[in-house]
């Protein structure tokens, strides 16, 4: 087997500049989607029929079905009715970039609102009871009881998520767009050094993922600090002034 | 919704991703009772492949995979089949290379939860096994594995779904499932959204058989009923 170390060193730079649009792409379509996913799961967590009916579906159809039908219903499907074609709509639907944002977060929209369901539905119930028996209001006890908390408890899920969108990223290759997987797949074009190149680019991949484990651990470990809270005993010969900050600290 | 007369077509499509995710299943799920064995063992070296697999694996886009072995592959191959004086031109087929993807990303997630159901079974048991005179292998296959399957079945019907939709990938490199025969189907149509929404309902329709067959598996794997396999 012929192995050209060459061709990865001349190509790193593109690849690097693949990676910037796989995560912006993670990035933007992430955040979407959580702010599609909060009243998804609401929704879902709620205990009336016909308000669980429609997020219900939604996560149905995008849970139960492949991303890559999902980007090319957006990408190819929105161009055969005519009405789409001639909307104000059309000038962002024929970019495949937007395409891709598009079908990425409401995947995610859909999986994440799951997450987010069961992170509410995993707050004890005494901590609602509670809310409820200070006199708040629902709106108030999303605000300031349930979100913080399911916040918390969702976080590390959410970290897979991430992962999950960050490998989905690379079906963007499939409708045109030059990301990790579209530039390798372009150079190869070019080189003809599949093996070499993919190797490349699974490194970057693996480098990213590494990065997002590393975020969400850091994530976890700040907002669940009550998790990680090992009590020290103050020293009895502590300078009476300092006793606090130990305590604080 | 108006198919003409493309409805042959999506069949067959169907046809070949069952044969492709049932092929897939068979093969990941030795993956991951390798893995986990090797993740469970006491020896270092094989302790460390089988975190490296994971680690690498579960990092990797499916797709990257995907491709890599489809155009890779055969140079690979060949390259190792050198070393035994084979060197006639091996070929990798879209079938092949998308078994041998999706069942090394399977058998990643599947390593997982064999070793987190593997670790579920008391250390009793692999004693008792012994204490009986059954060999480490027999205690395994008879005692070990039937109760790892009870725990396992829920994780790894999740991860079918996963391998299910993952076998729309395949079809970028030219295999003929239910996305390729829906693009043939769209070609002559001009009827994108028709066609992909029926393709997306089709793996609707596959998906929900998955569960409802994993939630019979779950019956059967644990004729006791005593309700541990949630």
């Amino acid at each position: 087997m012929s192995w050209e170390w060459g061709v990865i060193w001349q190509y790193i730079p593109r690849l690097l500049d693949g990676a910037w649009l796989t995560l912006e792409l993670v990035l933007v379509s992430g955040l979407i989607g959580i702010a599609l996913a909060i009243p998804l799961a609401l929704m879902r967590a709620s205990s009336r029929t016909w308000v669980k009916a429609f997020p219900f579906l939604y996560i149905y159809f995008f849970r139960g079905t492949p991303l890559l039908v999902q980007i090319f219903l957006v990408y190819y499907g929105a161009s055969q009715f005519e009405a789409v074609r001639e909307s104000f709509l059309w000038p962002v639907l024929k970019q495949p970039y937007w395409c891709a944002i598009i079908a990425f977060s409401l995947n995610t929209a859909a999986y994440s609102a799951e997450l987010f369901r069961s992170a509410i539905q995993a707050i004890p119930s005494g901590e609602i009871e509670a809310a409820e028996a200070m006199g708040m209001s629902k709106p108030v006890q999303i605000r300031r009881i349930i979100m913080p908390r399911a916040f918390g408890i969702a976080l590390p899920a959410y970290g897979n998520e991430v992962i999950l969108m960050l490998k989905g990223s690379a079906l963007a290759s499939t409708i045109t767009l030059l990301d990790i997987t579209g530039m390798a797949r372009t150079i190869i074009a070019r080189t003809y050094t599949p093996l070499e190149m993919f190797l490349a680019a699974g490194l970057v991949y693996l480098a990213i993922s590494a990065l997002i484990i590393a975020l969400f651990r850091f994530m976890e470990y700040r907002f669940n600090r009550y998790q990680y809270y090992h009590h020290t005993d103050t020293p009895e010969d502590l300078d009476p002034q300092l006793r606090d900050q130990h305590i604080d600290s | 919704m108006d198919l003409q007369g493309f409805g042959h077509l999506l069949i067959s499509g169907t046809w070949i991703t069952i044969q492709l995710a049932l092929s897939s299943l068979l093969v990941g799920l030795v993956f991951g009772l390798l893995g986990a064995s090797a993740k469970l063992s006491k020896n270092r070296l094989a302790r460390w492949l089988g975190t490296g697999y994971t680690t690498l694996v579960r990092g990797l886009p499916e797709l990257l995979l995907v491709l890599t072995i489809y155009f890779g592959g055969s140079q690979f191959l060949m390259w190792i089949a050198g070393f035994f004086g084979y060197d006639e031109y091996i070929e990798i087929g879209p079938f092949v290379a998308g078994v041998a993807a999706l069942s090394i990303a399977f058998g990643a997630y599947a390593t997982e939860v064999f070793r987190m159901a593997m670790m579920e079974i008391p250390k009793g048991q692999w004693e008792a096994g012994l204490a009986c005179g059954m060999s480490t292998p027999r205690t395994f296959f008879r005692i070990i594995l039937p109760q790892v399957w009870r725990l396992a079945i829920p994780g790894l019907g999740n991860l079918f779904q996963v391998l299910l939709k993952d076998t729309a990938l395949v079809s970028v490199v030219g295999l003929n499932d239910i996305m390729r025969q829906s693009q043939v189907a769209i070609s002559s149509t001009k009827e994108p959204f028709t066609f992909f929404l029926v393709a997306a309902l089709i793996y609707l329709l596959l998906t929900a058989a998955t569960t409802g067959f994993t939630m019979f598996m779950e019956r059967v794997a644990n004729p006791a009923g005593r309700g541990h396999s949630s």
